[in-house]
């Protein structure tokens, strides 16, 4: 099954406008790959976290444009490829210890989320399948939170903005919140200070420095009589 | 309002032959679920270990001709690139036009890069002050691609000591002691800074951390958030480096570092990958952040690791004159995805087995404890899958990409713990195998081992200092704190408790130098002299910097990976 078998089967693609004649069955990046294109640009972590090859389509006979992610997205015929690798979109800078102690801090830096028209364009190009036009409008009403939890699989590809008819940058706005939820919102752990705080009071020294100062064979013995919790 | 965005055309994405080794462990599952499978005793562990983990196989070695580690056996495709001819066009260089001159110069721009900039800005330099150069963009890297989690013993029942003891026992005890004294004792503080940073982690509503075992762990002490955990930890700290305006340049790899006629590093020569200019940056101290090598495709395995892992920071260290430790053995992850082709390679996090999931074989049964330490998990899957001829079971089942898997049996999860703990639990993992028509709550998924982390790396001290002057390191590309074999969830606090120190003691060092030194390529032409004359068949330039996939090299070309010879 080596895409290399000459009775593969194949599809054609346009990558930019030009076309090509690929195997079935790889990813949109593999398939551009495969024409012969050294990827510096739109690629990156090949696995769907990093948002580097986000890529707009179009099917033949179909008027839709559809977004994806290059490495997680199968190519099919008649397929045309517009590769999306950088999308402009202002990014406000500001002060995690002062920001959202009152207020609603994402619309007084991104006033533009008001501007949304329900159009939904954003919540269709997403390629997580978030609900992007449902935490704009929480985002819109200040529940932070919302947008924290419904933006957190947020991969920051920028398709959204880029698609945007109000020009909201979703995935700044989307930061924002998350950061100020973990930061303001979110309890802190307390068993995580108190070990901080034991640490640094020189609780485990004596233990630390006794066991590092073990015989390889001791060390082992201990390792595998160790308690399993 | 959501679009049909799954590649799933509607017949069952599983072959029929697949579909009916399903049906063998979808019979045995309500009587396996209570079931647990003992971790193997030491013995058999070493015995499996010999017989099945990629290490062992002596032909994918070789020895190192030149260089501070020369005589030593490293896999294949890292000598090949260690001993070959420079990548930097001498004739399109010119040392004597320096671009920028900074104080703390980091290369590289993922988990470590973005931590140790920040750091350095706490320790007093002004952001102006740093350059983070990077090959990809900002935060392009395998740290944003860990999923499961990040270990740190903050509970009660947890000591430092016992994050100790597991990591040297994991280790194989090659580890250096006083840098996982380091990370053991430097973690939870990492953990604080985090929170405070607003890093989401997962939390009871009271605050307290869920935490989870890992591969070798003998507590529960991964944090996580979700199966995004790296992803949310470097989104999180770029976000601050962006509030903080260091500056970063991006599509800029360091090709070479610069020294002085003593040998201490003084800044780098980069290479802008889209006009092929290269530009001379000067530093007083510089910090290789670069990642490791999956990208090099070892033995031919697949990989879990970004495009941009290519072993850049070790060639350019080992030139320098850094040392290296444990590169005699690689990280293959249990669990990478066997099928569906498209997919092939990439990581299925181990907290799926955390949570519950086990490794069932071609007949529906256990073969394996499930959270064994990844080298001999791997090499239990390896034996599993391998056929009887070459000391294997011949238990796998085959899939059209040329690879042999084991089920994980993910429905197992919520049969354990209730109906949707998978879909909000692992919430990557179920969305990278719903878009291929397979749903991971439903039916278990194909795994086999992908290369998935370097275990070594540069020699470094407590503070980040490589052997070299002037040159630090932290990350992937550092070496010790992992000996043989990383547990799972020490990557991600490798990368901050190291960059964090590379970053405070890159500032420190440069705060005490009021000249920026000399800068020249003089080290990397005696290098190749020592090549030249040691007779070595260069067949290569390097850094390599990305991979080539072009043509039938297509990364989803079909690997032969069971082939024992």
């Amino acid at each position: 099954m080596s895409p290399s078998n000459e009775d593969q089967e194949t599809v054609r693609i346009h990558i930019m406008g030009k076309e090509y004649e690929v195997p079935k069955g790889l990813t949109m990046m593999d398939a551009i790959e495969h024409s012969g294109y050294r990827l510096i640009r739109g690629v990156g972590c090949r696995g769907g976290f990093c948002g580097a090859c986000a890529t707009l389509y179009r099917l033949e006979g179909d008027y839709k444009l559809y977004a994806d992610l290059a490495c997680q997205k199968t190519v099919e015929d008649g397929m045309y490829l517009m590769q999306l690798p950088f999308t402009p979109a202002g990014r406000k800078t500001y002060d995690i210890e002062e920001i959202g102690r009152d207020g609603n801090p994402l619309l007084e830096n991104y006033p533009e989320v008001a501007r949304c028209v329900s159009c939904n364009t954003c919540t269709k190009a997403c390629p997580q399948d978030l609900e992007v036009m449902d935490f704009i409008n929480e985002a819109i009403r200040g529940n932070i939170e919302n947008v924290a939890s419904m933006s957190f699989d947020c991969i920051q590809c920028g398709i959204c903005a880029a698609r945007c008819p109000a020009e909201i940058p979703h995935h700044h706005v989307a930061q924002m919140a998350r950061r100020v939820y973990g930061k303001h919102n979110l309890p802190k752990s307390d068993h995580v200070a108190a070990r901080v705080r034991e640490i640094e009071g020189g609780e485990f020294d004596e233990s630390l420095q006794e066991i590092t100062s073990l015989s390889r064979e001791v060390l082992e013995e201990r390792y595998e009589s160790r308690e399993i919790e | 309002m959501r679009v049909e965005r799954s590649n799933k055309n509607q017949e069952d994405p599983y072959l029929p032959r697949m579909r009916e080794s399903i049906e063998k462990v979808e019979a045995t599952r309500e009587e396996r679920i209570d079931q647990e499978v003992e971790p193997l005793d030491p013995k058999t562990r070493d015995k499996v270990l010999n017989e099945f983990h990629p290490d062992y196989i002596e032909s994918a070695f070789r020895e190192v001709n030149v260089g501070p580690n020369a005589g030593e056996m490293m896999p294949k495709e890292l000598v090949d690139l260690l001993e070959a001819y420079p990548k930097y066009d001498p004739s399109e260089v010119n040392l004597a036009k320096v671009e920028k001159e900074v104080d703390v110069l980091i290369i590289g721009g993922g988990g470590a890069g973005n931590i140790a900039a920040y750091w350095a800005v706490q320790e007093g330099l002004d952001p102006s002050d740093i350059l983070i150069a990077t090959k990809l963009r900002n935060g392009d890297s395998n740290s944003v691609m860990s999923q499961g989690g990040v270990q740190a013993a903050d509970r009660e029942e947890d000591s430092p000591v016992q994050h100790y003891l597991d990591i040297m026992g994991g280790g194989h005890y090659a580890n250096k002691p006083d840098l996982v004294e380091t990370l053991v004792r430097d973690a939870p503080k990492m953990i604080e800074w985090h929170e405070d940073l607003g890093v989401i982690y997962d939390k009871d509503g009271d605050g307290a951390m869920k935490e989870l075992h890992g591969g070798g762990t003998s507590r529960k002490r991964l944090h996580s958030a979700k199966d995004y955990t790296g992803l949310e930890i470097v989104r999180v700290v770029r976000d601050e480096v962006r509030n903080m305006a260091i500056p970063v340049k991006e599509f800029a790899p360091a090709v070479e570092l610069l020294t002085d006629a003593d040998g201490t590093v003084t800044g780098a020569l980069l290479f802008n990958m889209e006009t092929d200019k290269y530009s001379v940056v000067k530093a007083k101290s510089v910090i290789l952040a670069t990642g490791g090598f999956g990208r090099l495709h070892i033995q031919d395995f697949p990989t879990t690791n970004h495009y941009g892992a290519t072993a850049d920071g070790l060639i350019l260290g080992y030139r320098a004159g850094a040392n290296m430790l444990d590169m005699d053995t690689v990280q293959y992850h249990p669990t990478g995805a066997a099928y569906p082709q498209q997919i092939m390679g990439l990581l299925v996090t181990e907290k799926v087995r955390s949570s519950g999931a086990y490794p069932v074989n071609s007949e529906g049964e256990f073969f394996t404890f499930n959270l064994e330490p990844r080298d001999v998990e791997a090499s239990m899957l390896i034996r599993e899958c391998r056929d009887v001829e070459h000391g294997g079971r011949d238990n796998g089942v085959e899939t059209p990409g040329g690879i042999t898997g084991v089920w994980l049996d993910t429905p197992m999860i919520d049969m354990k713990h209730g109906e949707g703990t998978f879909e909000k639990n692992l919430e990557y993992i179920y969305r990278l195998y719903t878009r291929f028509g397979i749903d991971p709550t439903e039916d278990p998924i194909l795994v086999y081992p992908t290369l998935h982390y370097q275990n070594g790396g540069i020699e470094i001290d407590n503070d980040g200092h490589t052997a070299v002057e002037g040159l630090l390191a932290a990350g992937e590309v550092e070496g010790g704190v992992h000996g043989k074999n990383r547990l799972m969830g020490n990557s991600i606090m490798d990368y901050n408790v190291f960059g964090r120190r590379a970053g405070i003691a890159a500032a420190r060092r440069a705060k005490g130098e009021s000249e920026w030194g000399e800068v020249s390529l003089e080290h990397v032409e005696r290098y190749v002299d020592k090549l030249r004359e040691s007779d070595v068949d260069m067949q290569k330039r390097s850094p390599m910097l990305i991979p080539d996939y072009r043509g039938e090299r297509t990364q989803g070309r079909t690997l032969d990976l069971l082939d024992p010879s």
